[in-house]
């Protein structure tokens, strides 16, 4: 343990403002010349890069506190200016003195009673916990009464108003009032009357808001880079230092060698200028400091302010080591605790292992290996990357010293071990809007340079494999590892808290194959059965069925191989949605209801609603039932039997999925002209006057909502004579049933008509004057002319439409660029509203002090997580899983 | 026109001033000191209206609000009358 760096506790921070003989006394070194160094590259005494101020080269020392780069922090210096400039960050404070405060004798305009009254009311206050807000308020009030008034109470002088002219000129009466005149006269402010403006009067006297002398940072906080060609560059700050230094130069001599008043004064406002630039370069009002390249100088404010400043940049957020970074990809063979990484990456995070009696062997072992070893056959085995020693030295492993440092290490020292299969990584894709955009994985070394996963994964982290990248982080602390195991770990986050149901669950093509291989209970010879389960492993097989003395297998008995035993439920699958049948166990000619007795699929089909994210009430039922191991287990078998029957079946989608009969297409191109001329007969009765409007509605709104309802109805009708046609045997049909991917309104787009395309909620109306395109005419208010598509993706979009498809396309896209950005800020302020808010054990929700916030957490003091959809418990299933049908 | 009665309207919850008796009997139930129980202004439109009903109301009293929940049906909710609200 050492001692030198023994941390302590802020007990207080106090603001106030720098005198100008604090500043003199903290400064080292006066700085009078506007260079930084002479031609050899040294620091020009004097100068902005005076030895004095701190020492950013090796080699030199501080001439100050003597210390080398790393050990002196940096001191002041200062900057006497030829005249007073003022702060830009205390314009108003000055203005609320300047407006309240007598010119001639310097007291608040206020009369000796109301001084008594307000002194005693300010003495209420308590600086320390009352709002800030408030003690504000009551200010304002009191010292807008001392501005209104004109004539001082104490010594009778008129003050005239003065008017702020932005961001730095105060004038009276029309008359600039410089700042040495500013200054004057908030020196004459008694120090009893700082308490009205808000001041302390130990910490802070008024005309120290005007400069007359700046201080100048250490050089450690505005170091000059090198480049690479030898070329030096300064830093903003040094760049804004060297202006004002020249410009107070000549302001000196142009004063002390009687220049005009005018040139003076000029040279003054450009020395304000440059001072306020210093502080902050984005003042409203002035055009910012710009850099040789025409880039905005960075200046005090901006290093502090927004989302790359300080505070937020590199106090909120810090960078991390042990992490990595690269794209992903999918693998199905995976399971969903598992993630599989690089060699590469493997071989450069590490595991810190402490060497103790038990490992030490083993340890010595592994150091002996070197950096990259492998087994015989070449396969990856960890090594070891470093060795620290008990004093904290770090020794570097190479394939060299490996054999010496294996004898060395001794108990006490610690091993930082390559990656191994099993460790406990964390796995995290951005934005990471939810806890399960960060969960736990265990390690699978891979060859490739992807991160893999498997697919039900995809949903937590919102992840798709068109180029996304993720990152992982190799967890360094025993606790922290056993933190992420308990409560990380993927299958942990199986159920969202969002909505009391499973968020990890089968995708796509994997929902589709469970559709296809349980979907009206098909047949499988005994070949397929054994390609389909090959990839499971499983203990007992199926009963057969014998048909001409071959075997044969039902597709739900394979797929009830994967459900557990002593699971009963009965739901109505996805297919039910869409369906034209009733959906019950009886008479139930497409297969939707679903019914699972003691882990046997009984009846149904399985797709989405059984096994998807968000729905999967399967999923969701073996996780309640038989808990996150189960459940991770049964996620993981739907994808390997999913892989298995797609990679023996195949599945493929094509433009001949929408073929209808040209009788339908004729049909559909028969309701739509019917509409069409619906629309112009509405446009007709419009223009006649003989429209009805609608009760709050205009004769104008009116037209549009009739005609909206027509195209969308008609719309609606052509789906349905589109999809009459196309049935479960069609693989885009299967998509979308099963809820695979995409909605029959899709498919209704593709093969029956595309419909009305809107921006804002209306017909399209804007492009030209009164008419969307030049190819119609003015003032046409017919389907056509406002956006109405009547062809089909299939038959293709005419010119006119595709135009009026492309700007409701656009507008999709602005919609979802405005809303995440929107959402995004929405959401910052409320993490930062509730990120200290807790539940204690007695389930009360309090903030830091202790106060409450909700006695019981949601009201009802249920985890959202562990509740049925939101609802507390749902007895009608657990009556029915205990006691069965008979209730 | 008679005077507008802010409880009367359908989206306030029901407000009742709790007895100062029973005070400590309420306390004792949330297991809270009154400094940790949330605020109510004594400004607030909702004290006003029950300062019709129970004359004057000092800072400090309790009161009880019966809220409709999505998740519980029903939710008691108490707050402790201040001079201000931080």
């Amino acid at each position: 343990m050492s001692f030198n760096n023994v941390s302590k506790r802020i007990e207080k921070i106090k603001f106030a403002l720098l005198s100008p003989e604090e500043i003199r006394k903290m400064s080292q070194v006066r700085v009078i010349t506007p260079d930084t160094y002479d031609d050899d590259g040294y620091p020009i005494e004097k100068g902005l890069m005076d030895l004095h101020m701190g020492v950013i080269e090796p080699g030199l020392k501080c001439a100050t506190c003597g210390g080398r780069v790393d050990e002196c922090p940096g001191h002041f210096g200062h900057i006497e200016l030829a005249m007073p400039v003022v702060h830009i960050g205390f314009v108003k404070e000055i203005k609320n003195m300047l407006d309240s405060a007598c010119k001639s004798c310097g007291r608040i305009k206020l009369t000796d009673e109301e001084i008594e009254t307000y002194k005693k009311q300010l003495s209420a206050i308590n600086y320390e916990t009352e709002d800030p807000e408030i003690i504000d308020l009551t200010l304002k009030k009191i010292l807008d009464v001392a501005a209104q008034r004109v004539k001082c109470p104490h010594c009778g002088a008129d003050s005239p108003k003065v008017i702020l002219d932005k961001p730095t000129t105060f004038r009276e009466g029309g008359i600039k009032i410089t700042p040495k005149e500013i200054r004057e006269r908030l020196e004459k402010i008694p120090d009893d009357d700082l308490i009205f403006y808000g001041l302390n009067k130990d910490a802070a006297r008024p005309e120290w808001m005007v400069l007359t002398v700046l201080p100048v940072p250490p050089i450690d906080v505005r170091p000059s880079i090198t480049l690479e060609t030898g070329e030096r560059s300064e830093d903003d700050l040094t760049h804004k230092l060297v202006d004002i230094i020249r410009i107070s130069q000549r302001l000196r001599e142009s004063r002390d060698n009687g220049s005009p008043q005018l040139i003076i004064e000029d040279l003054w406002d450009l020395l304000q200028y440059h001072i306020t630039t210093y502080f902050d370069n984005q003042t409203a009002g002035i055009p910012p400091a710009r850099h040789r390249s025409g880039r905005a100088l960075k200046t005090l404010v901006q290093r502090l302010k927004g989302k790359e400043g300080r505070f937020r940049a590199n106090l909120s957020g810090k960078r991390v080591n042990f992490s990595s970074r690269t794209v992903i990809s999918p693998e199905p063979f995976l399971s969903i605790n598992e993630v599989g990484i690089p060699e590469i990456a493997a071989r450069e995070l590490t595991v810190p292992v402490i060497i103790n009696s038990f490992n030490i062997d083993k340890m010595k072992e592994w150091i002996k290996r070197g950096t990259s070893p492998r087994t015989p056959d070449g396969k990856y085995i960890a090594g070891v990357n470093y060795l620290i020693r008990p004093d904290g030295r770090r020794i570097k492993i190479t394939d060299q010293n490996a054999e010496i440092n294996s004898e060395r290490a001794d108990i006490g020292w610690t091993v930082e071990r390559q990656m191994t299969e099993g460790d406990i990584v964390l796995f995290n894709r951005q934005p990471s809007l939810h806890r399960m955009s960060m969960m736990a994985h265990t390690v699978r070394v891979l060859p490739g340079m992807t991160f893999r996963f498997n697919l039900a994964v995809c949903t937590p982290y919102n992840a798709d494999f068109d180029g996304d990248e993720m990152n992982l982080h190799v967890i360094q602390s025993e606790e922290a590892r056993a933190e992420a195991r308990i409560i990380m770990k993927v299958q942990e986050q199986i159920l969202s808290p969002r909505f009391g149901g499973p968020i990890i669950g089968a995708i796509h093509d994997h929902i589709t194959a469970l559709f296809l291989l349980t979907h009206n209970n098909p047949l499988f010879s005994e070949e397929e059965f054994i390609h389909i389960t090959s990839y499971l492993n499983i203990d007992k097989m199926p009963d057969p069925v014998i048909k001409d003395g071959k075997k044969y297998y039902h597709g739900r008995d394979i797929f009830s191989l994967i459900l557990p035993e002593g699971i009963n439920m009965k739901f109505k699958s996805h297919l039910c949605a869409g369906s034209k049948d009733k959906c019950e166990y009886e008479n139930d000619p497409e297969d939707t209801y679903v019914v699972i007795t003691n882990g046997k699929l009984i009846h149904g089909t399985i797709d989405d609603e059984a096994v998807g994210p968000f729905s999967g009430v399967i999923v969701d039922r073996i996780f309640r039932k038989f808990g996150p191991d189960a459940a991770a287990k049964f996620v993981d078998n739907v994808t390997r039997l999913a892989v298995g029957f797609l990679s023996f079946n195949g599945f493929s989608t094509g433009i001949k999925d929408y073929d209808i009969p040209a009788d339908a297409i004729a049909r559909i191109e028969e309701i739509s002209n019917e509409t069409i001329e619906k629309i112009d007969k509405l446009v007709e009765a419009f223009r006649a006057g003989q429209l009805q409007p609608m009760p709050g509605r205009s004769i104008e709104d009116t037209l549009e909502v009739e005609i909206l309802g027509e195209t969308g109805s008609v719309r609606d009708e052509s789906g349905k004579i589109a999809s009459s046609y196309l049935g479960l045997n069609d693989p885009s049909v299967i998509m979308a049933r099963s809820g695979a991917r995409a909605k029959m309104l899709n498919i209704a787009e593709v093969a029956g008509m595309v419909g009305q395309q809107s921006v804002r909620g209306g017909r399209l109306n804007r492009g030209y004057a009164n008419r969307t395109l030049p190819h119609f005419k003015e003032n046409d208010l017919g389907a056509y002319a406002r956006g109405f598509i009547k062809s089909s993706y299939r038959a293709g979009l005419s010119p006119t439409e595709y135009f009026f498809h492309s700007i409701g396309g656009r507008e999709g896209l602005v919609d979802i660029a405005v809303r995440t950005s929107r959402s995004g800020y929405m959401q910052r302020r409320l993490i930062n509203a509730f990120e200290d808010l807790k539940v204690d054990p007695e389930r009360r929700v309090e903030d830091t002090v202790g106060s409450i916030v909700q006695f019981k957490y949601g009201e009802d003091g249920i985890d959202p997580t562990r509740s049925d959809e939101g609802k507390t418990i749902d007895i009608d299933y657990i009556a029915y899983d205990e006691l069965g049908d008979e209730q | 026109m008679s005077k507008f009665n802010v409880l009367e309207h359908e989206i306030v919850p029901e407000h009742h001033l709790v007895p100062v008796e029973e005070e400590y009997k309420v306390l004792k139930m949330l297991n809270v000191t009154k400094e940790n129980l949330p605020r109510i202004s004594i400004n607030d439109p909702a004290v006003k209206a029950l300062e019709e009903i129970h004359g004057k109301l000092e800072p400090g009293r309790i009161i009880k609000i019966i809220r409709k929940s999505p998740t519980a049906g029903y939710y008691e909710y108490y707050r402790v009358i201040v001079k201000s609200v931080i």
